[in-house]
């Protein structure tokens, strides 16, 4: 068949809501893009689990310990299953792992951010696990199957992460003034990030919008970035805490809140590597992965032998 | 077909950063990808719910439990190395599939039962 | 004998908190993502178990005693884990040998401790039995796996058992609660061997090597390493830093 015909074919189903799946025929800029976003949304999970697993020894109760080792396990295994949909894509994890490490693939800049305070770990689950969700919700419709297979897989036991971020600011809130500062100052330092998660401005993007018309995408930059900023600003209230943003506004005229500018400039250079962990977050998971090499080799020997053991007996 | 430039949740454009060396590969920590199939307490079937990295068998077995079973208990699990299994071919699926529409007495709804016959 | 119940419940919390933090640090640096979740899975077991017997703990002692007052606001020197639990975890060889020759003993003891008289003990330890079959299953395949695996692999064993071995006897050597509490745990050490040699042989590592080392003693009575104060440095930091505050 020719290309444009499958082309037509291709764009006709995702037109109906139909899912593509692994072995149906794609354009390769579809197969290329999805394989990038899957990628670097696996990478941003584990990526993810170093800020916060830097609290793990220090929690506070052992209640709050339990709690931080599940949400943690939890982003480990959403990776999994992120990584899991990309190789259906023809990249094998082993490939990914080496375009983190090299730098060629990205993760989400939020977690080059350092977690300096017990609090953050209750900021991180409140507005970037909430920034996530907002995100993650949308993706559970994407057109390719395996991915949004995962996306719901881990929609549902996202709704925790958000939930316990939010109580344990909660608790803070309402505790001594030495916690409550520490709740303010958090928030402080993790909303201007959290915003920045949505990606640039629609307005920096080209006019022909592929990955909305494949449906990869549902929803632009800003149209989530506001759907955010209505909810948190609302939720803020119940802390009894402030959004660090003066311009932060209701706007009855449009039904939304206003918000202050977004320093881009800050956002570019996170992304360029210059963030205040980027370098930390990366050796990090080069030195587990090197590390790693002789336990992996190992495992793989052993099993190698085994099958021969188990031909000859 | 013009390139997508807009930028979304995770994606960084390759140009905006710088990359590093990169690290080297070996093909002897090769660990095979696995399928994993579960079946719920309540279920009748096992499902695929996605796949994941072993060395062998029994580590198969047990990554699948710790992944895809924390929140449930008493399921069962099967895992296949992807190399063992047969698909069928998209591209076929009409010959595969469509000649059941055809035979439409296969349906239940086909037949028309009196009210008084309960529960079939 | 309250006291010595008290004692005896510490002695397994404290064991199970302690080996709990240590294998927490490897969330996130693990070798492969998918042992990230398995180890993160006995972590959260280990932290389960504490919690168990410190709120019973709690309850026995009394007054405004809670888990977190007891993990947190006890010093090095009331600390009754057995020394085993505290050493650091190596590389991946050390930490799963330390699991594997921890869990195999909990085994023998989980089981036994099934059919003491005080029902609570009897409980946590019923539920706790199942979790540690589990992780008696992984901890014995990976010692299996590089004990007979590569060279390399081998040799990093041989070393981890050589670090280890020295802190297994007091397992079974009765502090004065255990006896007082009827849990002599002395005559769990052939059944435990056994287990642990069945492994090690068919790991190809040399249990003969081990006979005549030098064992440590003393974590059941408060005589712990100098790690242990690292380590409750920043176990108990934030409930230190900021006294009688709610989390």
């Amino acid at each position: 068949m020719p290309t444009y015909d499958l082309e037509k074919l291709f764009q006709e189903r995702i037109d109906q809501e139909i899912k593509i799946e692994p072995k149906d025929w794609m354009p390769d800029a579809y197969r290329k893009t999805n394989l990038r976003q899957i990628s670097q949304h696996a990478h941003s999970e584990i990526v993810g689990m170093l800020p916060e697993g830097n609290w793990i020894s220090r929690a506070p109760s052992l209640k709050r310990k339990a709690i931080l080792l599940a949400k943690v396990q939890d982003e480990a295994g959403h990776g999994l299953y992120l990584y899991s949909a990309a190789e259906t894509l023809g990249q094998s994890r082993e490939q990914m792992i080496n375009d983190l490490h090299s730098g060629k693939a990205k993760y989400s800049s939020i977690f080059n951010y350092p977690t300096l305070t017990w609090a953050d770990i209750g900021a991180i689950g409140w507005l970037v696990d909430g920034a996530a969700i907002m995100n993650q919700v949308m993706l559970t419709r994407t057109s390719y199957g395996p991915y949004a297979r995962a996306m719901v897989r881990i929609c549902k036991e996202e709704s925790f992460h958000q939930r316990q971020g939010f109580e344990t600011l909660l608790v803070l809130s309402k505790g001594t003034p030495a916690q409550r500062a520490m709740c303010q100052d958090a928030i402080n330092r993790w909303w201007w990030p959290a915003l920045m998660m949505f990606g640039p401005r629609d307005s920096e993007s080209s006019n022909s919008d592929l990955s909305m018309k494949w449906k990869i995408k549902r929803k632009s930059n800003d149209e989530l970035r506001q759907q955010f900023v209505d909810m948190i600003a609302e939720q803020v209230k119940l802390l009894g805490m402030q959004l660090p943003d003066p311009a932060l506004k209701w706007n009855a005229a449009r039904n939304h809140y206003d918000f202050g500018d977004i320093n881009w400039e800050e956002f570019w250079q996170v992304v360029k590597g210059n963030g205040p962990c980027n370098k930390e977050r990366l050796e990090a998971r080069k030195k587990a992965w090197e590390e790693g090499q002789w336990v992996r080799e190992a495992a793989a020997a052993y099993a190698a032998k085994n099958k021969t053991r188990n031909k000859a007996a | 077909m013009q390139l997508i430039r807009k930028f979304f949740y995770g994606d960084i454009p390759d140009g905006a950063s710088g990359a590093e060396q990169q690290t080297s590969v070996t093909k002897k920590t090769d660990w095979p990808l696995w399928e994993v199939f579960i079946r719920s307490k309540q279920g009748l079937d096992h499902k695929h719910v996605g796949s994941l990295h072993a060395a062998d068998a029994q580590m198969a077995i047990e990554n699948a439990r710790d992944v895809y079973t924390r929140r449930m208990e008493g399921v069962s699990i099967w895992v296949v190395e992807s190399s063992q299994i047969v698909a069928s071919n998209p591209q076929e699926a009409g010959e595969l599939y469509e000649p059941a529409t055809d035979k439409v007495y296969r349906h239940p709804t086909f037949y028309d039962l009196p009210d008084e016959v309960k529960h079939m | 004998m309250r006291n010595s119940i008290i004692d005896y419940t510490l002695y397994l919390a404290d064991s199970a908190l302690i080996l709990g933090q240590r294998n927490g640090d490897w969330c996130g640096h693990g070798p492969i993502l998918e042992q990230d979740i398995a180890i993160t899975n006995i972590t959260l077991d280990l932290i389960g178990q504490a919690r168990s017997f410190y709120q019973y703990a709690a309850s026995l002692i009394g007054g405004d005693s809670t888990e977190d007052s007891l993990a947190y606001l006890r010093g090095e020197r009331e600390f009754k884990n057995c020394l085993l639990a505290e050493r650091p975890n190596g590389d991946w060889g050390q930490t799963i040998l330390r699991q594997f020759l921890f869990s195999s003993f909990q085994r023998e003891l989980y089981t036994v401790l099934t059919q003491h008289t005080d029902q609570t003990l009897a409980a946590i330890a019923e539920k706790s039995l199942k979790e540690v079959n589990y992780h008696c299953r992984w901890s014995s395949e990976w010692v299996v796996r590089l004990g007979d695996g590569t060279d390399e692999s081998h040799l990093k064993m041989e070393a981890a058992l050589e670090n280890l071995w020295p802190y297994t006897r007091e397992l079974f050597k009765a502090a004065d609660y255990e006896i007082a509490v009827g849990m002599d745990p002395s005559s769990l050490h052939t059944p435990w061997f056994n287990q642990v040699e069945k492994v090690l042989q068919e790991a190809t590592l040399p249990i003969s090597s081990t006979e005549h080392i030098f064992m440590h003693t003393g974590g059941k009575q408060g005589l712990h390493s100098e790690q242990l104060g690292f380590l409750l440095t920043e176990l108990q930091y934030m409930q230190r830093a900021y006294p009688g505050s709610n989390w």
